[in-house]
């Protein structure tokens, strides 16, 4: 059942290929332009970061080929293993770790630092796979459900304490590939609402939530058809349960959450009314989001060119080569240069579930979904982030931050879905 | 349902997604962008202000450099706050709440700690400067003033208000312009323009390069240099001459309308106005109430002409054919007026147009202007002409000259009495007093020069000016070098000079000749009131004098006024003759005319009205 190289290449998805090129190309040209100071302009400068993030690129290209070039079943075989050795280094943190930026969420291997964090993303989205495309497993019981959610939250707990919850949040994501295995929808719906009354808790307050809530109730009772029964006890244990919940929002903010936390939902959804704190927040811990967002929008429709950036060339925006790399892209390429990088990523997203759906193999149907979901967390609040839409939670970009280890993992996460899918056809016979 | 989930979530974040981008750079984009980018910073490079030199080439206002201490708060450390206060000679206290008010404005930005140090105070703070981190010292240009005199005219220089920055962006916050003379009025020339280099800064406000190679920045273009018409012996000493003395001073060269001397009494040391002490000094300016030394009274002072306007009536009449210069009038020692007798000095008897101007007979001139009146139907139209000719002397209107200040003065028309009459109502009789400069013709001090001017020139005036060279170019502004004719023949004004000239071979200025140089003039003694406590009080005559010399080929027309000076002849006409001696010999010989002029003051007569007592009025003071 081994495939030659060639048939791998002809039957590879490369319409995903290009899209995946495009963005770490687009990624690249902008880390040059955010690093680059007028006395450093080599590109092939490897003390450069720009320099860096091209071997980086370059050694993604080998790990590229290097997938390719192992058996389909490679993957599936060993993803338990995999899972384990990501257990073991995120352990092995606690005592070997690295600390950079008050996070000890490394490994010096003297010339590259490895972030496990990133390879644990890979190992659960297969063991996950692997878990729910076994035979003895019934997504329908209960049992089944706890240790899918529980082979998901195992790695996100033992990130929390880098601290990094950022990438803690990545994990949540790969519930969609329960969800589409059938993890009943319900619990979609209890968790929205959870965000809902939390949110509308935070801003309009307890009574206000009880007392809304308790008007719909009673619009719908007085509405519904006299023929439709409701079951009176058990509504009124949910509108107790939610006040309840709504009750421990306001505990939880003010007295489980550090202040650094209540600011950034401050500035998010504008708790803060009093506007010389806003500013003062804004300056703390708003001082990002907000020179990102001013950054961006100076780029109007066409932007200023590339190097020509001028809030990128002095450094106004921090961290900009990394978490907020697409600010560099708003205010050089403007409008153009950012719509093209959300259809892109839209698009690649999209072309992934075409795939995914199409796998007759389980394992590559819902490793697929894992992948979608990975990449599409960490799309959606980096440029919600940057953008000023979501509050502040540093993760990369997926193929456009500057990093060695996520731009690895990211690509390795999904070719090993791109040689999953060009194997499909195999599979049959 | 589980299949299309995650699609249309990934379809939702993108369309959300492109319209945050789209709200952000396309409906909240602004397109100042290089004025509102915190990373690109104008740094500005002002030129030096242009020069102003007298009409001899001699400097009248230049530059000086001024030294401010400046501070960016947020870059100052703990210091010896003791020693820093005695370098820069302010107390405590104040260099507390000089830099909690920069802090205020802005931690960042650099804020002014201590305006304008003196030289020396410079020198000893600028080699200990260094140690005070967050302070510097930044250099700027003040005017320095060569002459003490001709405040007024040359006018001073002040911070931009927002009103200016409103309304004309090339102004920013902090910079200086011309306020008031020929500052303002020739700001343009004098300013130049400022140069701006855009500089790329990082977000710790340092430097990284010009921005965009420097491609969008411009080179300070230098103020000009200009030239003005004063002449700055002229100016001096007159304003020496107006000391004590409130009232206005103008002298033009008729042949050109330049303006020789500008001259307001009382005035001020320009200097007064520069550096450190400036706002104090101007608070002291501005609310002296009584001498007003601010107010430009050779410009600005409109009050009645009094007999030098009799002139203008002789020209009008002759214009209208209603009398010739032989025609008489009797004086009785006065004209009547219906039943009531007006009085008159010359001493009675029968006049003629020259007797009756050297002598400044008040019968005469009343005939005559009945004399204009009775050549036309009616009251009003007699008005219309004789407002036609008057007006075309440049009485009456705001000449147009280039300051940036004046006064129209008043001629009354036919509209003005039927307003006060009503129509029909009123004769010659009943504004006579306009005859002899009384009543209601207003005239300011620069059009009684300018009206002597039009009569040196016999018939015609060139607007008054102070512009002579921009940089080393003669002006042509049309405006300034064509010549405005009067609505009056030339033929008619050899007659009035020579009248104007006897005034000083036998008539009321005999005493005030000047050996060698042949002067025309006419003398003016005119009544005024006040109000004190709403009562309507007469003060001493105020003292008027116009003179031109020589009466052949002119080359000074002086307008000299003197609040309260009494006769004509007194102040005013030896004020007149010194300045006329002072520019065609260069030197005075009558030393004894001279040194009384310097010496009498009519402060005492300016106390009376606010003396709160009944005082004397028209008192010999010699």
């Amino acid at each position: 059942m081994s495939v030659s190289g060639k048939s791998v290449l002809k039957r590879l998805d490369w319409f995903s290929v290009l899209i995946y090129i495009s963005l770490v190309f687009i990624g690249w040209i902008n880390i040059y332009s955010s690093t680059f100071t007028d006395d450093n302009p080599s590109i092939f400068n490897f003390s450069s970061l720009h320099g860096k993030q091209l071997f980086f690129i370059g050694t993604s290209a080998v790990s590229i080929i290097i997938i390719l070039a192992l058996e389909a079943n490679f993957y599936e075989r060993f993803s338990s293993l995999f899972y384990i050795i990501s257990i073991v280094l995120l352990l092995g943190l606690f005592i070997f770790g690295k600390t950079i930026a008050g996070a000890t969420s490394w490994y010096d291997l003297g010339f590259f630092n490895l972030q496990p964090s990133e390879f644990a993303k890979v190992a659960t989205a297969l063991a996950l796979a692997k878990y729910l495309s076994d035979i003895q497993t019934d997504i329908k019981r209960q049992k089944d459900q706890m240790i899918a959610i529980l082979i998901i939250l195992i790695p996100a707990f033992l990130i929390i304490p880098q601290p990094d919850p950022g990438s803690a949040l990545v994990f949540f994501a790969l519930i969609f590939v329960i969800f589409r295995e059938g993890l009943p929808l319900y619990y979609l719906g209890i968790g929205f609402m959870v965000i809902l009354i939390f949110i509308l808790t935070l801003m309009f307050g307890t009574i206000w939530v009880g007392i809304i809530l308790g008007l719909l109730l009673a619009l719908f009772l007085l509405l519904k058809k006299p023929s439709f029964k409701v079951p009176i006890i058990p509504v009124i244990l949910i509108y107790v349960a939610i006040v309840l919940f709504s009750l421990s929002v306001n505990f939880v903010f003010n007295s489980v959450f550090e202040q650094r936390h209540r600011d950034r939902f401050s500035l998010w959804l504008r708790l803060e009314k009093d506007p010389k704190k806003l500013e003062e927040i804004r300056k703390d811990i708003g001082y990002n989001t907000y020179q990102s967002e001013k950054a961006i929008e100076s780029g109007g429709l066409s932007g200023k060119g590339f190097l020509e950036g001028t809030r990128t060339k002095g450094d106004f925006v921090p961290e900009q080569h990394t978490d907020y790399i697409f600010s560099t892209v708003g205010e050089e390429w403007g409008f153009m240069g950012t719509a093209t990088v959300v259809i892109l990523f839209t698009t690649l997203l999209l072309r992934l579930v075409y795939l995914s759906e199409r796998q007759k193999n389980d394992f590559s149907r819902m490793y697929g979904y894992g992948v979608i979901s990975i990449l599409f967390v960490h799309y959606f609040i980096n440029i919600g982030m940057v953008t000023g839409v979501l509050p502040t939670i540093g993760i990369p970009l997926p193929f456009f931050s500057y990093g060695g280890s996520g731009l690895l993992f990211f690509t390795a996460l999904l070719f090993i879905f791109l040689k999953l899918d060009a194997n499909r056809l195999n599979e049959l016979t | 349902m589980r299949k299309i989930l995650l699609s249309s979530i990934i379809l939702l974040v993108g369309i959300t997604f492109i319209g945050r981008l789209s709200y952000l750079q396309i409906f909240s984009f602004s397109p100042n962008q290089i004025l509102e980018d915190p990373a690109i910073k104008a740094v500005y490079d002002y030129p030096e202000r242009g020069y102003i030199y007298d009409r001899n080439g001699e400097l009248l206002v230049a530059n000086q450099p001024a030294y401010d201490v400046m501070v960016i708060p947020r870059e100052v450390k703990p210091l010896d706050t003791l020693e820093f206060c005695n370098l820069l000679g302010i107390d405590k206290e104040r260099f507390v709440s000089q830099l909690k008010k920069a802090r205020v404005y802005s931690p960042r930005l650099p804020s002014v700690l201590v305006p304008q140090l003196s030289k020396e105070d410079y020198g000893r703070l600028q080699e200990k400067m260094r140690r005070f981190e967050g302070f510097y010292i930044q250099k700027r240009s003040l005017r320095y003033y060569d002459t003490n005199s001709g405040a007024n005219v040359l006018g001073y220089i002040s911070e931009v208000n927002e009103w200016d920055l409103e309304r004309n962006p090339s102004y920013a916050a902090g910079e200086l312009k011309g306020t008031t003379g020929i500052e303002k009025e020739y700001e343009t020339i004098l300013r130049g323009r400022k140069g701006v280099k855009h500089i790329q800064k990082d977000r710790f406000n340092r430097d990284i390069g010009p921005y965009k190679s420097g491609s969008l920045d411009t080179l300070p273009e230098q103020g000009k240099q200009i030239t003005v018409t004063i002449d700055k012996i002229l100016q001096e000493y007159g304003e020496k001459l107006m000391t004590g003395k409130h009232g206005g001073i103008v002298a033009l060269e008729p042949a050109s309308g330049e303006i020789l001397a500008l001259i307001s009494g009382p005035t001020y040391d320009p200097a007064l106005l520069v550096g450190r002490e400036r706002s104090r000094n101007y608070s002291k300016l501005h609310y002296d109430t009584i001498s007003k030394p601010t107010f430009d009274r050779s410009i600005l002072a409109s009050q009645s002409p009094g007999s030098p306007f009799k002139t203008i009536n002789a020209l009008v009449a002759l214009q209208e054919g209603a009398i010739t210069p032989e025609t008489t009038f009797h004086c009785y020692n006065g004209f009547y007026v219906g039943k009531r007798k007006r009085g008159c000095h010359c001493g009675g008897g029968t006049r003629n147009l020259n007797s009756g101007i050297y002598l400044s007979c008040n019968a005469y001139f009343a005939g005559v202007f009945r004399k204009i009146y009775d050549q036309f139907p009616t009251s009003a139209e007699g008005m219309d002409a004789w407002e036609k000719h008057v007006k075309s002397f440049g009485l009456g209107t705001f000449l147009g000259y280039d300051l940036p200040t004046g006064r129209p003065g008043r001629i009354p028309n036919k509209e003005y009495y039927n307003r006060i009459y009503g129509e029909n109502r009123w004769s010659s009789s009943t504004i006579i007093s306009n005859s002899i400069g009384q009543g209601e013709v207003e005239v300011t001090p620069i059009q009684l020069a300018n009206m002597t001017a039009a009569i040196a020139n016999r018939g015609h005036y060139f607007t008054p000016h102070v512009l002579k060279k921009i940089g080393a170019d003669d002006i042509s502004i049309p405006e300034f070098t064509e010549a405005k004719h009067t609505t009056i023949d030339k033929k008619y004004f050899e007659p009035v000079v020579q009248g104007m000239a006897e005034v000083y071979k036998k008539g009321t200025a005999a005493r005030l000749q000047i050996e060698g140089i042949e002067i025309a003039g006419k003398t003016g003694t005119v009544e005024n009131f006040t109000r004190i406590n709403g009562e309507r009080t007469q003060l001493t005559d105020n003292s008027v004098f116009v003179a031109f010399a020589p009466v052949d080929n002119p080359k000074i027309a002086i307008a000299v006024y003197i609040e309260n000076g009494y006769f004509g002849s007194r102040f005013a006409g030896h004020i007149a003759s010194l300045m006329i001696e002072k520019y065609l010999k260069g030197e005075i010989t009558r030393v004894d005319l001279e040194k009384r002029m310097l010496e009498k003051t009519l402060e005492a007569e300016y106390a009376k009205p606010y003396s709160g007592e009944p005082f004397k009025i028209n008192e010999r003071v010699w």
